[in-house]
């Protein structure tokens, strides 16, 4: 009953194309941006902004990155952690070499850095596909992380190969607070879902699907697969190259190669399955679906006031944490992003289904 | 149809109530406790060494809370968290436990050098000391920069100087060592990359060859690494293993023929667990002892008295005696009596991290204090200042002789005039890099 487009006309063209062409959609998100802005500084803990909110908003750039590449062109990737790994590095020798640089700039160049990187390892996509092009990216995966170990110029010779970053500034505005790092972040991840919505349901965003759903037919109507697969390799490292940086900067603050390994890979890989393959809210709900659940299994014991050891309740953590994944991919294989569309099919008919 | 809407509101609701309770979650506490965070690790494949030195710490607290009543009637508070060893996971830890208590977290044991690089960033913000008891950044010595970092009873430079002073006398003298080679099989981390500038900085010197192969975690692996030993014939190897890796690495010594006599581990390559799976073939193999050894001592009487008898002890009292178990105990031990300095200035009720801080800086645990503590023959005096977070720089080895450790050194001390230099300089780039201006921390 609330969530009836009945009586909503479109009457231009621009109406038809607009993002949530409908009234209560785009109303949603308005309010739910306006809320995650203005609202949740007022009531967060310093835990819910720097284990919660910041991860989960900077793992959302990488999956939004990977759906680009995976969920919507169809390039099975396994090289997102080395490729956040190449925006971290990147973001962190521009800002010790040149210290004076915008750190808006910083994270554009790790983005872009990442894209060169992307772009060279997206290359064997033009002649292999599906696993094979897995097990190719999982070789870039491997072989940047052992860059980063090894070439010691990356990390400025740190002797234990582990590096810090120093106090991040915004045109002479300090971000030290989690509250200002969790609004700039929220602030980069606004900007780049928008991009990327526009990106998916323009021009780019159906060559891309036209790639996934039959690369042949589509070379037939015309779309150059070159072009498209190695865009969609350039768009998706950029955004895990931004991640990458952020995930570094403004969560970690010190890392070494080993926080980027192959085990992020699968983390970002996981999250667009979970959440849904090609569907931008996906990304999201997958990554709060990983980042979360296991630090809410975690302590549900001391919540509830069970007495357990911290072995059992790790175990507890790691055996349910798998079965909640079983279930959610058994209930809704299409993952959390059709959870939400059904809810809503459900809700245009509430309170008389028929 | 109507099975996977029932799925997605179930899931709606158990998603809001959660959220829910995380934004709320915030348990109280009595007020005349001192609450201490403890990163563990329980599970994982660093369990079977994290496990006794969570043990030993939970113990020491219980102890305490026992016999004394707490620390000048100040009771310990502690919670566990496991870490798995995982960076991610251990800062999570960290900043769940942080601020519980009347006054929040006292200190915190990361035991993981990834974690304490981690932790290093934050303490400073946080105010809250990190004590990375022999581990963390070896210039973290230097408490001018880090001022927040205690590596106490010394670092990684400190070992690896202790056991290259070793090697060096029984050959006759770092003269000696010119033309030989010196391998170093480390953890591929942070912790396992902390030794080699020392290495290097010494083979300089010296002109011994230093090959340095690494470990990829969780180190169960490590054929091809064994293989280049076989070939290069090194002729010491050092170890600087963690978990698995310690026990693989002797097992995989056994299978190339490489005398155990020629290897050497960190104090963190030197429990029974690593030892014990090799069974014979470890019979031979040294490790570094910071301190001390293996084997029940004075302070045990009470832990039986206190803890044990009344059906309290956290592990078997058999393995009491267990090197790492021993190691957790002395840890707390030296939390504890941060805390107690801290009281002393700051009065007789619960601390903040900053005042336990002060108190790290002005430890200094003499000879009497430590018989009075029940740790005697375990520990050398420790005297802590701003110039020197690690307050002892010395060091023993030990060998296993199948079935126990044996000390078989003298006390050897790290050779400051190479050390000091190498922590002026990295400390001095780390505040480069941070912007930091180095100075002393002043507590009112």
């Amino acid at each position: 009953m609330l969530y009836r487009e009945v009586g909503q006309f479109k009457t231009s063209y621009s109406a038809d194309q607009a993002i949530f062409p409908i009234a209560q959609d785009r109303w949603f998100v308005v309010a739910l941006v306006a809320f995650a802005f203005l609202a949740v500084p007022l009531f967060a803990s310093q835990y819910l902004y720097t284990e919660v909110l910041i991860p989960v908003l900077i793992l959302s750039i990488a999956a939004v990155g990977l759906n680009l590449l995976t969920g919507y062109c169809g390039q099975l990737s396994l090289g997102s952690g080395g490729f956040m790994a190449v925006g971290a590095y990147a973001a962190y020798n521009l800002a010790l070499r040149l210290p004076q640089t915008n750190i808006i700039l910083v994270f554009l160049f790790a983005g872009v850095m990442a894209m060169l990187v992307g772009l060279l390892f997206g290359l064997p996509s033009l002649r292999i596909k599906g696993f094979y092009l897995a097990v190719a990216t999982l070789a870039s995966q491997f072989f940047l992380e052992w860059a980063f170990a090894r070439v010691k110029w990356f990390t400025n010779y740190a002797p234990s190969g582990s590096v810090a970053v120093g106090r991040i500034e915004l045109f002479g505005f300090p971000i030290d607070t989690p509250a200002k790092t969790y609004i700039f972040v929220l602030a980069i991840v606004v900007v780049l879902t928008l991009a990327a919505k526009n990106l998916v349901r323009g021009r780019i965003g159906r060559m891309w699907m036209a790639i996934r759903d039959m690369d042949i037919a589509a070379e037939i109507i015309g779309i150059r697969p070159l072009h498209a697969k190695l865009s969609a390799f350039a768009v998706s490292s950029f955004y895990i190259g931004v991640a990458g940086a952020l995930w570094g900067f403004l969560r970690l603050g010190s890392w070494e190669p080993l926080a980027f390994d192959v085990n992020r890979s699968f983390q970002v890989l996981f999250m667009i399955i979970i959440g849904g393959l090609g569907t931008l809210l996906g990304s999201f709900l997958g990554a709060a679906f990983i980042v979360l659940v296991p630090i809410v299994l975690n302590q549900l014991p001391s919540w509830l006031g069970i007495g357990m050891s911290t072995d059992t309740i790790s175990h507890i953590e790691f055996m349910l944490f798998g079965a909640i994944i079983v279930f959610f991919l058994i209930a809704e294989p299409h993952g959390l992003a059709r959870l939400w569309a059904i809810a809503k099919e459900k809700l245009r008919l509430w309170p008389f289904p028929y | 149809m109507t099975g996977k809407t029932m799925s997605g509101k179930h899931a709606g609701i158990a998603l809001a109530a959660l959220l829910g309770v995380l934004a709320t979650a915030a348990p109280a506490l009595a007020q005349n406790e001192q609450f201490v965070p403890n990163l563990v690790y329980r599970t994982g494949a660093y369990a079977p060494n994290g496990v006794p030195f969570a043990n030993g710490i939970a113990d020491y607290y219980k102890l305490i809370n026992e016999r004394d009543g707490g620390i000048n009637g100040v009771k310990i508070v502690w919670e566990e968290c496991d870490t798995g060893y995982a960076t991610d996971r251990g800062v999570e830890c960290y900043e769940r436990l942080k601020g519980k208590g009347p006054t929040g977290a006292a200190y915190v044991i990361p035991l993981s050098t990834g974690i304490t690089f981690a932790l290093t960033e934050k303490a400073p913000v946080d105010k809250i000391p990190i004590i990375s008891m022999g581990y963390g950044r070896s210039e973290s010595r230097d408490g001018s920069v880090f001022q927040w970092n205690f590596p106490l009873l010394g670092t990684y430079w400190t070992a690896a100087d202790i056991i290259l002073q070793h090697i060096a006398k029984k050959e006759g003298g770092f003269d000696k060592l010119k033309g030989k080679k010196i391998a170093l099989v480390y953890h591929d981390s942070p912790y396992g990359k902390e030794p080699i500038a020392l290495l290097q900085k010494r083979a300089q010197m010296h002109g011994f060859e230093p090959l340095l192969l690494p470990v990829t975690h969780p180190g169960v692996e490590q054929k091809a690494t064994w293989l280049q030993i076989r070939q290069n014939r090194p002729d010491y190897v050092l170890l600087w293993g963690w978990g698995v890796m310690n026990s693989t690495a002797i097992k995989e010594a056994v299978a190339v023929g490489y005398p155990r006599e020629k290897m050497y581990g960190v104090w963190w390559s030197g429990a029974e667990q690593d030892v014990r799976p090799a069974e014979d073939g470890a019979k031979g193999y040294n490790s570094a002892a910071l301190q001390h050894t293996a084997g029940q001592f004075k302070l045990h009487e009470d832990l039986k008295k206190y803890v044990y008898d009344k059906g309290q002890g956290t592990a078997k009292w058999e393995d009491t005696g267990e090197i790492l178990y021993v190691r957790g105990l002395i840890n707390a031990m030296l939390g504890v009596e941060a805390i107690r300095t801290a009281q002393e200035r700051f009065g007789k009720k619960p601390l903040t991290g900053e005042q336990v801080r002060w108190g790290l800086e002005n430890l200094d645990i003499s000879a009497d204090r430590i018989k009075q503590l029940g740790f005697e023959g375990e520990l050398r005096p420790i005297k802590v200042s701003c110039a020197d977070h690690e307050g002892t720089r010395t060091g023993r080895i030990q060998t296993w002789d199948g079935k126990k450790w044996n000390i078989a050194s003298d006390w050897l001390t790290s050779d400051d005039s190479v050390i000091a230099p190498m922590v002026k300089e990295a400390a001095a780039k780390y505040a480069a890099e941070k912007k930091l201006t180095p100075g002393c921390l002043v507590t009112n």
